[in-house]
């Protein structure tokens, strides 16, 4: 047995045999043509037929894994009609009267070698883009196609780095993992990986020999290993992790795509809370209709000073063009009590739960919300964005942030930025006293979201941090339950729909009493997503409302 | 001619994305477009060009116009960077 270690980019087990890549390397030769203008010709002829190729890989992408991973080939096919590229390809064919595979590679070389020499890391990474157009060209002018994996059953793809237009390309039913040599977590192929939902592991110093071809391996994602060979034992263990994912997967594959609509027909939305950029593949894995808890605070509590507006609209635009116009909500900073910032300066509290936090700090230093704000309004010009306001306890508060909110769009009007003018603003409902108003609220807003966890600490006056309490802390006090079904009235009255985005949201045994007192949605940890799509489906309001008596 | 001057605000420079539908949208326009950063300047003939000048957040561009709509093509111009770089 061989154990090799790698940098796992997605989690999972796969066992099979291994299967070494082989790229299709072209040799180009430099030869003197007499006809520059029929070389010329080719080049074009190849160049239609490469940014076709491009095409058609674009639209089986967007199928297969999303449009925003499928960018990558729109991008590769402006590469390959772009201008300055043609004019070097051609002017080489020209002036040394050479065959167009030798000035479409020297072309290309010349155009990698200035992106390598670039200090800037992400303009070196297009140095490999270059290089997967001029190949491809190149097959498209010697007439080859493209390398490929030749096995009739599905194997794990061993390569020493993959594009991404390879393994678009390979056939998806083929391929248990991928294991490379090089590549990076943010490469193309690690977020196709991760769309696929199969194991990959890179940076392992795996030999790409021909001995390798047709080992029996297994991937372990979760450790980041690869096992040639494996023991007996160790081969049994990973079979029986490797079946219980399988499960978790049937699971999936069953539920994905379905709507969140109950026996009787309701329906309800279904979110995912993230609290970072990272969790974005599990909530394009784990099918989510929108993101409903945005936590923004990752980017202030990561930072030593202040975060940018420029970084904070970096971050936001990202995930609302990777959520491509699904919802996202973003709920602005809430710091303070548990979740500290030296940079802030925070004084000191006897009793931090209840002290400057969360939206009370973003009223007391109005110039960092309107960072936060702008930043928020700018990113909602490339999808669906909303902004969610934490820790409200009464309309005066909302009335202020509206105002605040509303000087910043003028600020965007006036320096002509775009943002969605039509962008929804909600507020966290975590305070009893925001409870109590519910309606009053509602009226202000268009939506609420319970953050049940804060809602609990402050009803049952019992500390969220402090353990021995845990024997008097019920998640499920009648206190608790009879204040959510005054929000979600409140809200409807006052003409707001109202989620909840606390654990409580997830907890299967009230989701059928979720549905009864009608929320609109429930915004839950990925994982958490699907079971509680089981939940919904297996539902019946109406008969569980007569069995309770509540009509 | 005409030419207007811009520093870029986008962490990420001039990159792929942008560069990609600020060259789509200059095809609708017949004038010829200059890009430059410090001594170096390139013709906006495709995307390549304009990413090997390499210009990062901060670094100031300078976009020259040459054609008969020429004032046209910087305001589009002018008005897409200003909101994406």
């Amino acid at each position: 047995m061989i154990v090799l270690e790698g940098k796992a980019v997605f989690e999972g087990v796969a066992i099979g045999k291994l299967s070494v890549y082989k790229k299709k390397e072209q040799m180009v030769k430099r030869e003197k043509v007499t006809d520059s203008a029929a070389q010329i010709k080719r080049y074009e002829d190849a160049r239609q037929m490469a940014a076709a190729q491009l095409q058609a890989l674009y639209d089986k992408a967007v199928k297969e894994v999303g449009e925003a991973s499928a960018e990558i080939f729109e991008a590769h096919q402006f590469m390959v009609e772009d201008g300055d590229y043609i004019d070097s390809v051609e002017n080489i064919i020209n002036t040394e009267c050479v065959n167009a595979e030798y000035a479409v590679a020297k072309t290309g070389d010349n155009f990698r070698q200035m992106f390598l020499d670039m200090d800037d890391e992400y303009f070196r990474g297009r140095a490999a883009d270059i290089k997967d157009i001029t190949e491809r060209i190149i097959n498209c002018l010697m007439g080859a196609g493209d390398g490929g994996v030749e096995s009739d059953e599905p194997v794990i793809v061993v390569a020493d780095d993959l594009a991404p237009s390879e393994t678009v390309q390979m056939d998806k039913d083929k391929i248990l993992s991928f294991v490379t040599v090089h590549g990076s977590a943010n490469s193309h192929t690690s977020i196709l990986a991760k769309t696929m939902n199969i194991p990959a592991i890179i940076g392992c110093d795996i030999p790409l020999t021909d001995e390798m071809d047709g080992q029996l391996a297994v991937v372990d994602g979760f450790e980041g290993k690869v096992y040639i060979n494996p023991e007996p034992q160790v081969l049994e263990e990973k079979k029986k992790i490797a079946a219980k994912e399988q499960e978790k997967k049937a699971l999936l594959e069953l539920l994905k795509g379905k709507d969140n609509v109950t026996l009787d027909g309701q329906r309800i939305n279904i979110y995912a809370n993230i609290g970072n950029t990272k969790d974005l593949a599990l909530v394009l894995k784990n099918d989510a209709g929108g993101i409903g808890l945005f936590r923004s605070e990752f980017i202030y509590l990561g930072s030593d000073d202040y975060p940018t507006e420029e970084e904070q609209f970096a971050i936001y635009k990202q995930v609302v063009q990777t959520m491509a116009g699904k919802k996202v909500i973003i709920r602005t900073l809430d710091i303070g009590a548990d979740k500290q910032a030296d940079y802030f300066e925070l004084p000191k509290e006897e009793n931090p739960a209840l002290g400057l936090r969360a939206i009370r700090i973003c009223l007391t230093r109005p110039e960092i919300f309107k960072t936060q704000l702008r930043a928020i309004l700018r990113a909602s010009a490339y999808g669906k964005a909303a902004i969610m306001f934490p820790m409200i306890i009464s309309v005066g508060e909302v009335k202020k942030i509206k105002e605040i909110v509303a000087a910043v769009k003028e600020e965007l009007d006036n320096e002509g930025l775009a943002y969605d003018k039509d962008i929804e603003l909600g507020v966290m409902i975590e305070t009893p006293a925001a409870v109590m108003i519910a309606e009053d609220l509602a009226k202000e807003v268009d939506f609420f979201s319970v953050g049940t966890n804060d809602l609990t600490q402050y009803t049952l006056a019992i500390d969220r941090q402090n353990q021995t309490l845990d024997e008097f802390y019920d998640s499920h006090h009648p206190a608790i339950l009879k204040m959510l079904k005054m929000i979600v009235d409140g809200a409807h009255k006052g003409g707001a729909w109202a989620g909840i985005c606390g654990e409580l949201g997830s907890d299967l045994s009230l989701t059928k009493e979720f549905l009864a007192m009608g929320f609109d949605e429930l915004s839950v940890s990925p994982g958490r997503i699907l079971p509680l799509r089981k939940a919904v489906l297996e539902t019946n309001v109406s008969e569980y409302k007569k069995e309770k008596g509540y009509i | 001619m005409v030419n207007f001057e811009y520093t870029i605000k986008d962490v990420h420079g001039i990159h792929a994305r942008p560069a990609t539908d600020l060259f789509k949208m200059t095809k609708n326009y017949q004038s010829v477009v200059r890009v430059a950063k410090g001594d170096k300047e390139v013709p906006f003939k495709g995307v390549m060009g304009i990413m090997s000048l390499g210009a990062k957040q901060g670094d100031t561009v300078k976009f020259s116009f040459d054609g008969p709509d020429e004032e046209a093509e910087m305001a589009a111009v002018k008005e897409f960077i200003e909101a994406n770089l």
